[in-house]
């Protein structure tokens, strides 16, 4: 097969948003969820949660580039993804908890959040859901005239699914501000990548002509720098990009999954190999330690605002349907 | 229905359809259609003919086959500001595209209380040599779906009124053509702003014995079979096209058979499970007591569509069967 050697240019550093940033941010996301998922223990969670914790910096990384007007399509793991195109933790929280006041009044839980104000587009329940409205967000922009990209965020799990191929297909015949990134954390549920994929899925483009990039998804500037510079190639009308962020998933499938079919030398091995540890160490110690203690007052915030939330009752559950008469 | 003063035009079917897509897209450049052929060679059956030419390519796109993300261009191109049309060839193929159309498509309002502004066009029935897998009659299914509207137009000025209603519409609607119709003329008013509601039904014969509701292409029949009741057997036929079937105008449907007593219900699908057992179901639940005969469908048999058109033809039910079922109601008194 031939090589396909990266060809997008060396990261410009424009689009880079400064190392506390993206701590902050990635911060956010892992007490976000580790809050969650002591809510979930407690039985405060009426739904599944599928914690993202290990994999942040693909999420902060991937959106470091982009701005409110862009969108962001996610999947059933995506409290990341939100946080980092912008949802307010106090409302997300308040959605998991299912309060009123939450993203979709209590009543959609985790995979089914879409803020089109903010330019997400979706958690999805369906693995691959996302990926035809993603590509159907890039026309949207593209028939526009406007240099917003869209940012589709899927497991190596929907690279199975059908629709990812025909995405490819018209995102290259399109040349479409489309960046898939490919969050590969190595498990789809409850079984290995391995009986998922096969040959490697950053290569999944060559024969389209998209180029494809694989990164170290722990490390929070490798993915916003091959993540920034398909987004800036595509505001110019260079197209689409395939990065593969290799990744982990810390904890089970979902909350409760034991995740007994790993072995713990592995789980240890890749948590010593902390995405959070690892953006953290840009920063003085004194300045990580304000940053931690600015994320804990928001995420205590965020835990007693969606507390103190009404719980959502089945008056609720009518409601937007269709446009109001 | 129409103002004394609107200018009307003869026009076909698929004439109406291709012009409700030309003035929506003059008056709104958001209007955008994609598809798979819809583009240069003006649609396999020639509906969008012309529209490229004056829309250009970005506009007019011909995409790949690909049901699904064809869908998906419509679902992410509406939540970034669109108001797409997109066109799935035949109904058929759109179970490719089924989680695009439920679970998004359908959902986005819910998830999200923002606006799904997509027009999903697609043909249904029999009407050519297509065979089994290209002639059927889903519409129900869809009518399951909470968030989805779902219209089925029987004539070119109806598919002008409701196509422009749909566009217009916040919402995702399903809009269903139907084969048999295209060639079928109707005066079609000519008028930037002729729009029919979506949710309204449209009593097309007054008649006091008994209740015809058809859709589709069982509309023309259902009239025929309504003049020839007329005129041999002295029974005065109501018909009723509810145009839109989700949501369904019940109150109209169902004042009327009030007042007939007698309800037979006319469809080119088959019968179980259908648009016509849900009419039943709303008659039975609110007026069972007013019935005077059981009521009757007039469906397609369970059976597969043949691809000769005599063959495709013998399975549809025609006037005679409108006409048969009605006397049936009558005998039952
Ligand atoms: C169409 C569809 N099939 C199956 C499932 C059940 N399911 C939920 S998550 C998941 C695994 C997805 O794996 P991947 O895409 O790699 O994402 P990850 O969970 O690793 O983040 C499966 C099979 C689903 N939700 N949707």
């Amino acid at each position: 097969m031939a090589e396909l050697k990266t060809p997008v240019a060396p990261a410009t550093g424009s689009a880079r948003t400064t190392s506390r940033g993206r701590y902050r941010l990635m911060r956010l996301s892992r007490r976000f969820e580790e809050t969650a998922h002591e809510q979930f223990g407690d039985g405060q969670v009426p739904g599944p949660l599928h914690l993202s914790i290990g994999q942040e910096a693909v999420a902060v990384g991937g959106c470091a580039a982009l701005r409110k007007t862009d969108a962001v399509l996610s999947t059933h793991r995506g409290h990341h993804h939100c946080l980092a195109k912008g949802a307010a933790p106090d409302r997300l929280m308040a959605e998991l908890l299912g309060r009123t006041t939450g993203y979709s009044r209590g009543r959609g839980g985790s995979m089914h959040v879409a803020i089109p104000a903010l330019g997400l587009l979706g958690t999805n329940g369906i693995v691959g859901g996302g990926i035809p409205i993603a590509t159907g967000a890039a026309y949207g922009m593209q028939a526009q005239g406007r240099d917003d990209v869209t940012v589709c965020f899927f497991g190596e799990g929907a690279t199975g699914a059908g629709v990812f191929g025909e995405a490819l297909n018209v995102a290259a015949l399109w040349r479409l501000p489309l960046i898939f990134v490919c969050e590969n954390n190595q498990y789809v549920e409850l079984t290995p990548q391995e009986i998922h994929v096969a040959g490697e899925i950053w290569r999944r483009g060559e024969s389209y002509g998209i180029p494809g990039v694989r990164v170290d998804g722990n490390d929070v500037n490798a993915v916003a720098d091959a993540v920034g510079d398909a987004v800036a190639r595509a505001r110019g009308g260079g197209g689409p990009t395939l990065v593969e962020a290799v990744t982990y998933r810390w904890f089970g499938h979902y909350a409760g999954d034991r995740a007994a079919y790993r072995d713990d030398d592995e789980v240890n091995a890749w948590r010593a190999n902390d995405p959070l540890v690892r953006a953290g160490a840009a920063l003085d110690p004194a300045e990580r330690a304000a940053l931690d203690a600015e994320v804990e007052k928001e995420i205590s915030a965020a835990l007693a605002f969606a507390q103190q939330s009404a719980v959502t009752g089945p008056e609720a559950i009518a409601l937007d349907h269709y446009a109001a008469a | 229905m129409t103002a004394v003063e609107t200018p009307t035009r003869s026009l076909k079917f698929w004439q109406g359809i291709n012009q409700a897509l030309v003035e929506e897209m003059e008056r709104d450049e958001r209007v955008v259609l994609v598809g798979e052929d819809v583009g240069r060679p003006g649609g396999p059956y020639g509906v969008t003919r012309g529209l490229r030419d004056r829309f250009g390519d970005l506009r007019v796109r011909d995409t790949p086959i690909s049901e699904a993300v064809l869908v998906g261009l419509g679902v992410g191109g509406a939540a970034v500001g669109l108001r797409p049309v997109v066109e799935i060839m035949f109904f058929d193929f759109a179970m490719i595209a089924m989680d695009q159309i439920v679970n998004q498509a359908a959902k986005y309002r819910y998830f999200s209380g923002a606006s799904m502004p997509l027009t999903i066009r697609t043909m249904c029935g029999a009407g050519g040599p297509n065979g089994a897998q290209h002639s059927q009659n889903f519409e129900a299914w869809y009518c399951t779906v909470p968030g989805l509207k779902v219209v089925m137009p029987s004539n070119a000025a109806d598919a002008k009124g409701l196509l422009k209603s749909a566009i217009r519409d916040d919402d995702p609607v399903l809009f269903i053509e139907t084969l048999g119709l295209l060639p079928a003329r109707r005066e079609v008013p000519q008028e930037d702003d002729f729009l029919l509601p979506l949710g309204v039904a449209d009593t097309r014969r007054a008649g006091s014995d008994v209740t015809v509701v058809a859709i589709g292409r069982l509309v023309d029949r259902a009239l025929a079979a309504a003049e020839r009741l007329e005129q041999e057997d002295g029974i005065s036929v109501e018909v009723i096209d509810p145009r839109t079937l989700a949501p369904l105008d019940a109150e109209t449907i169902l004042a009327s058979v009030r007042r007939t007593g007698r309800l037979v219900v006319a469809q080119e699908a088959t019968s179980p499970f259908s648009f016509a057992s849900e009419v039943f179901a709303l008659a039975v639940e609110s007026c069972l007591s007013e019935l005077k005969a059981p009521p009757v469908r007039v469906a397609s048999p369970f059976v597969n569509v043949p691809t000769p058109v005599p063959l495709a033809e013998a399975r549809a039910p025609g006037v005679d069967d409108v006409v048969a079922a009605v006397r049936t109601t009558m005998r039952e008194a």
